[in-house]
């Protein structure tokens, strides 16, 4: 079933074109993940999905609601981590998800999040005095307290130092276990590669491709490519037969590029020489490459 | 508890844990009252200049003016303000309730406040300084209740226009001491000069303060305060609604 649907969304600031044509669809109980360099238009496709703005074309459909009509009721089924928004200094935990609560029709247990969240400690620490961290699991606690269906979580783990993010990552899988479908931007290729099911490449208001993250890799990656030094030398014709595969034993190391199960290929032939492999190495494509392939630049060259 | 409520304790609770709101929103008006009442010599003493009537006489509905102003131009605007720069209004627009009832909850906290100020004010200046109660309680409440749909008309006005906490303080402050100079905290009652006074009758204090000490010592209130605090409210609130942004 699919919990969102966007239709041709395009949003103009001004003469700026943010979002041009963005189709894309969300099924129940993934993680989708939107992906693309700064001022790609991630945030204001969500922002449009989530109803916080109105797009200048297209449809929305969350939950089979219509942002534009139906707002109070999907606000009450859809928890939102934005990007930059803050709490009042001096309000403590404690009190926040308390106010939260009072929001929505069937909230949460806000004293079992905070726990689950590891802010359970926190509840009479004041905003301002808790760390990046902590302000954003607090974040995450305050989308979801309203019982959720969807989540759209915003830039998370910006800002927040190596531990602090792999925390996040696996705080957001249990948050899927729950049953809630979440749709999570993000500029950090290791974030999606690693939580999402799917994932969509936006850039300058487009999408550029819709895949899960293997997919994606695949997508992109004509040839593998294997590099090893042979302890004795190859006889000739070493893989000669095999179509598609090129050997370049040139160098001290040689070096195979093939498509298909070039690692059993390679490995088998070298065992039926009866010649040993040392410093193998195969360049495993990443979703960075798929990326680059993509987009025809880095993601972190914005 | 229903958002409005929910959001009124709480944004009052953050009132109180601000030292400033508290000092200048709370505490500011009435200290100045018993600092002036009691320090200064001629204070408390009847000056034929005014009437027969001691300069703190004089005195309380300007400070009742001045506390008015303290919270319409310097807390709201600040409150709203860093509620919009830290993006509270928009983690709100996220939520069922939706941003309108903080504002609300805003609103309710400061007029309250307001109250609280003006109350121990007009305490004080009872109990201590010996300032009789105003002759007509129902025409004091009624002009304050006008002054305080202007002053909060201005001070949504400037949180709608300025961009940060700290842009709205400093534009509050612009037009804070004007304000009071036109209320006549530096020249109270008739040591006020004449061509002052005809251009304080068109600002939105001191229209409130004349008012307010019209009907604090039993004299009709002009019709001309009225009307300019009125017009200030209409006006200005109109202003501050087409402009006031959520994000």
């Amino acid at each position: 079933m699919s919990v969102i649907e966007l239709r041709n969304l395009t949003k103009r600031y001004g003469d700026t074109v943010a979002v041009r044509d963005v189709s894309l669809t969300v099924e129940a109980g993934e993680i989708f993940g939107i992906i693309g360099p700064n001022g790609a238009g991630k945030t204001t496709t969500v922002e449009m999905a989530a109803g916080l703005r109105r797009p200048d074309g297209g449809t929305v459909r969350v939950l089979g609601l219509d942002p534009r009509t139906d707002g109070r009721d999907l606000r009450r089924e859809v928890g939102m981590q934005l990007q930059e928004a803050a709490l009042p200094d001096k309000i403590r935990v404690g009190e926040a998800m308390r106010l939260y609560a009072s929001f929505y029709p069937r909230p949460a247990d806000w004293r079992e999040l905070l726990d689950v969240l590891g802010l359970g400690e926190k509840q009479n620490t004041a905003f301002a005095k808790l760390s990046g961290g902590q302000k954003q699991r607090l974040s995450i606690a305050l989308a979801l307290i309203g019982n959720p269906r969807v989540a759209f979580l915003d830039e998370l783990t910006t800002g927040l130092d190596p531990a602090a993010r792999r925390e996040t990552w696996d705080l957001i899988e249990s948050v899927r276990n729950r049953g809630v479908t979440v749709v999570l931007v993000s500029h950090f290729m290791e974030e999606v590669d690693r939580l999402c099911d799917r994932i969509a490449i936006i850039e300058g208001g487009r999408v550029l491709a819709v895949d899960s993250p293997a997919g994606l890799i695949g997508a992109a990656t004509a040839e593998q490519r294997i590099r090893f030094v042979p302890e004795t030398p190859l006889p000739a014709g070493f893989l000669s037969d095999e179509p598609g595969v090129t050997v370049d034993a040139s160098g001290r190391a040689v070096v195979v590029t093939g498509a298909g199960d070039l690692l059993f290929t390679v490995v088998s032939a070298l065992a039926s020489a009866g010649i040993r492999p040392r410093e193998l190495r195969m360049d495993q494509t990443t979703l960075d490459d798929a990326f680059l392939t993509l987009t025809g630049r880095a993601l972190d060259e914005n | 508890m229903r958002p409005i409520t929910a959001l009124t304790v709480s944004e009052g609770r953050l009132f109180l844990r601000d030292g400033l709101s508290v000092s200048m929103g709370l505490l500011f008006p009435s200290l100045l009252l018993v600092v002036l009442g009691s320090a200064l010599p001629g204070f408390r003493e009847a000056d034929p200049d005014m009437g027969g009537l001691r300069p703190i006489d004089v005195y309380v509905p300007i400070v009742v003016a001045m506390a008015l102003a303290n919270i319409a131009i310097t807390t709201l605007p600040t409150h709203l303000a860093t509620h919009r720069e830290r993006g509270v209004l928009r983690r709100m627009a996220t939520t069922p309730a939706g941003p309108g009832p903080l504002l609300g909850a805003q609103l309710i906290v400061n007029v309250i406040a307001m109250l609280v100020s003006v109350g121990i004010a007009i305490t004080l200046g009872v109990t201590v300084l010996g300032v009789p109660l105003p002759e007509s309680v129902f025409a004091f409440a009624g002009v304050l209740l006008l002054a305080t749909l202007a002053m909060f008309a201005i001070g949504l006005l400037l949180s709608a226009v300025t961009p940060t906490a700290k842009a709205a303080s400093g534009a509050g402050m612009l037009v804070y001491f004007p304000m009071l100079f036109f209320a006549g905290v530096w020249t109270p009652g008739p040591t006020m000069p004449e061509t002052v006074r005809r251009i304080a009758e068109f600002t939105p204090l001191g229209a409130a303060s004349q008012a307010l000490s019209d009907a604090w010592s039993g004299a009709s209130v002009a019709p001309l305060s009225l009307a300019v605090m009125a017009g200030y409210a209409i006006a200005i609130s109109l202003l501050a609604a087409r402009l006031f942004r959520w994000s």
